[in-house]
């Protein structure tokens, strides 16, 4: 079985402007050790490929086990401007929790 | 000494029991109400326009007549609000008028001074160029590129001003000293307009402690806490992914509990829902930053990285390790503009070939549209069902029923407005199978475009006016 991401984390998104960040708290150390190795900012950028972001950067905070992604570029103009249901990345920590880890 | 600071709303629009709840059963020494989102001057500035009286967050009045019996109770009980908006006077009035009746004495604050507005002229042609805050393009610039301007103005016409038609609001992110400040004079009330998040905690917290504005690390302490409790009950186990264990219903807000040293414990009134764990707190640690190393306020730049997080009792978690630095130069500044019209209108297309004739509809009206010659600035075609809220993420390829939404964009309204015509006619002169046409056509709303810029300090003032309730009405 493959694992997915809300089994070694819960993670919250939101937006500051145009851009989207996703926090991602994983549940304790060991599953920290696995997403920091595997969940990387190109991991993140190509699941949400279609978002068109500008770039994808990830910054970590070992103290509490998370990792911060923020994707630049990616809300279709943001909160006033988009067009899209999601104006303010409010769906992003639930569709990045669903994506699978490699076997 | 420690001092407990409640977060009762998170968004203009949260729940309006929940300021009232929480000082009944909080032991709050102040209670913050949150109202200001980037967009929402934009909207309040608009109120303003049409109506001087208004421009403050409406909720402010069925929230503090609910509050009327608590503060007469809890007699040292003090409010901080953003919510005055873009009319902080107004709001005074507004509020002094509910609490006037049975406690004339009631001392309000009003906080000015981030409302540029006014000043944006002059500061133009000083040659201030507002330049976009992460790609330096300039403000006019921009709008010219977007066609919201007709022709250049060159910096020294006397037109100059005339570049500004499309901006609808500019205000200041200010720090916590002028909320501060109305403490000290006496305030039981502060009333502001834009400030930063964090500063309706730290203006208490300055006030109580004495603190020096260079005290960083205890700065940091308490915009940690502002930030925490700034959505409401985003901090105590709601808007998690982990939802399924948790009383939301009932669900308590947050309570930073500060004291002189900077010890920061988060918790929430004792036998409310949600809860106040790790994890939670860390949620909301994460929620809606950039850099962790680098939290801009306008009285600190905190570092995220060395804070801990434990548990320490029930619904008791001690944040250790907070340090922080020096603020930014600059003030940064929330300004909006006009950019055209919007609207998005929904239909519920059903059946086992509901996707291929969702499409179908879709094409139908940008036909017809295009028949009398309406093409659009920009649209997006949404099939809701399939899980298109996240596009091109885990998409279903079949479903029995989608919610068909198409949006479109344009700088003419009356385009925007024939748009939202076209939608009821599928009933009829469309495929079978479609639901959901009789609500009325969908609103249409202006556009207000975000700009995120930054003004040096000296340009600005903040002023505090502290009067009784009954001497502002």
């Amino acid at each position: 079985m493959p694992t997915k991401i809300s089994e070694l984390a819960t993670a919250r998104s939101g937006d500051k402007g145009n851009h989207a960040n996703i926090g991602v708290v994983a549940h304790n150390e060991h599953s920290y050790a696995i997403l920091k190795k595997w969940l990387t900012s190109e991991v993140v950028a190509e699941y949400f490929r279609s978002l068109g972001a500008t770039e994808v950067r990830r910054y970590e905070l070992p103290r509490v086990q998370s990792l911060n992604f923020v994707l630049y570029n990616s809300l279709g103009g943001g909160a006033s401007e988009s067009l899209r249901i999601d104006t303010q990345g409010k769906l992003l920590a639930t569709a990045l929790l669903e994506q699978e880890l490699p076997e | 000494m420690t001092i407990r600071i409640g977060g009762g709303a998170g968004f203009l629009g949260d729940n309006l029991d929940a300021p009232r709840e929480l000082a009944e059963r909080g032991e709050l020494n102040y209670l913050t109400l949150e109202y200001l989102a980037e967009l929402t001057l934009s909207i309040l500035a608009r109120q303003k326009e049409k109506d001087p009286t208004k421009g403050f967050a409406a909720d402010l009045i069925p929230v503090t007549e609910s509050l009327v019996p608590i503060f007469q109770q809890q007699t040292d009980l003090r409010l901080i609000s953003n919510g005055g908006g873009m009319n902080p006077a107004a709001a005074a009035q507004a509020v002094a008028a509910v609490i006037a009746p049975s406690l004339p004495q009631k001392k309000i604050a009003v906080v000015t001074g981030d409302d540029l507005y006014p000043h944006l002229e002059n500061f133009l042609k000083q040659g201030n160029r507002f330049e976009h805050f992460e790609t330096g393009e300039p403000l006019v610039e921009a709008l010219f590129r977007k066609e919201l301007l007709p022709k250049r103005v060159e910096q020294s016409s006397d037109r100059l001003g005339d570049c500004l038609l499309p901006v609808v609001s500019a205000n200041a992110y200010l720090g916590a000293e002028p909320i501060c400040k109305s403490l000290g004079e006496g305030a039981e009330i502060v009333l502001t307009g834009r400030g930063s998040d964090a500063a309706l905690t730290v203006g208490p917290a300055l006030h109580e402690f004495g603190w020096s504005l260079t005290d960083y690390d205890k700065i940091a302490a308490a915009t940690v806490a502002g930030h925490l409790i700034e959505c409401g009950a985003q901090a105590t186990g709601a808007y998690t992914t982990s939802w399924q264990n948790v009383d939301l219903a009932e669900v308590g807000y947050p309570i930073a509990q500060l004291d002189a040293a900077g010890a920061l414990v988060l918790t929430k009134p004792e036998g409310t829902g949600g809860v106040v764990n790790r994890r939670t707190v860390i949620e909301q640690l994460v929620y809606e930053i950039g850099d962790p190393s680098l939290y801009f306020t306008p009285d600190v730049t905190v570092d995220f990285t060395t804070i801990n997080v434990d548990e320490i009792g029930p619904d008791r978690v001690a944040l250790t390790g907070l340090t922080g630095s020096s603020p930014p130069e600059t003030y940064k500044v929330s300004l909006a503009y006009r950019n055209g019209f919007t609207t998005s209108s929904q239909l519920l297309v059903y059946g086992s070939d509901c996707i291929d004739k969702a499409r179908a509809c879709s094409e139908i009206v940008f036909d017809r549209l295009a028949k009398i010659g309406l093409k659009y600035d920009r649209k997006n075609v949404e099939l809701l069902g399939l899980g298109q809220g996240v596009v091109g993420v885990n998409e279903a390829t079949s479903a029995n029923e989608v919610v068909l939404r198409i949006s479109v964009a344009d700088k003419s309204r009356d385009k925007v407005v024939r748009f939202t015509q076209e939608i009821a006619p599928l009933i009829t002169s469309g495929p079978a199978g479609l639901a959901g046409y009789a609500v009325a056509r969908s609103p249409v709303r202006p556009v207000f475009a975000y700009w995120p810029t930054t003004i040096s300090r000296e340009l600005l003032s903040s002023e505090v006016v502290v009067k009784p309730a009954a001497s502002w009405r």
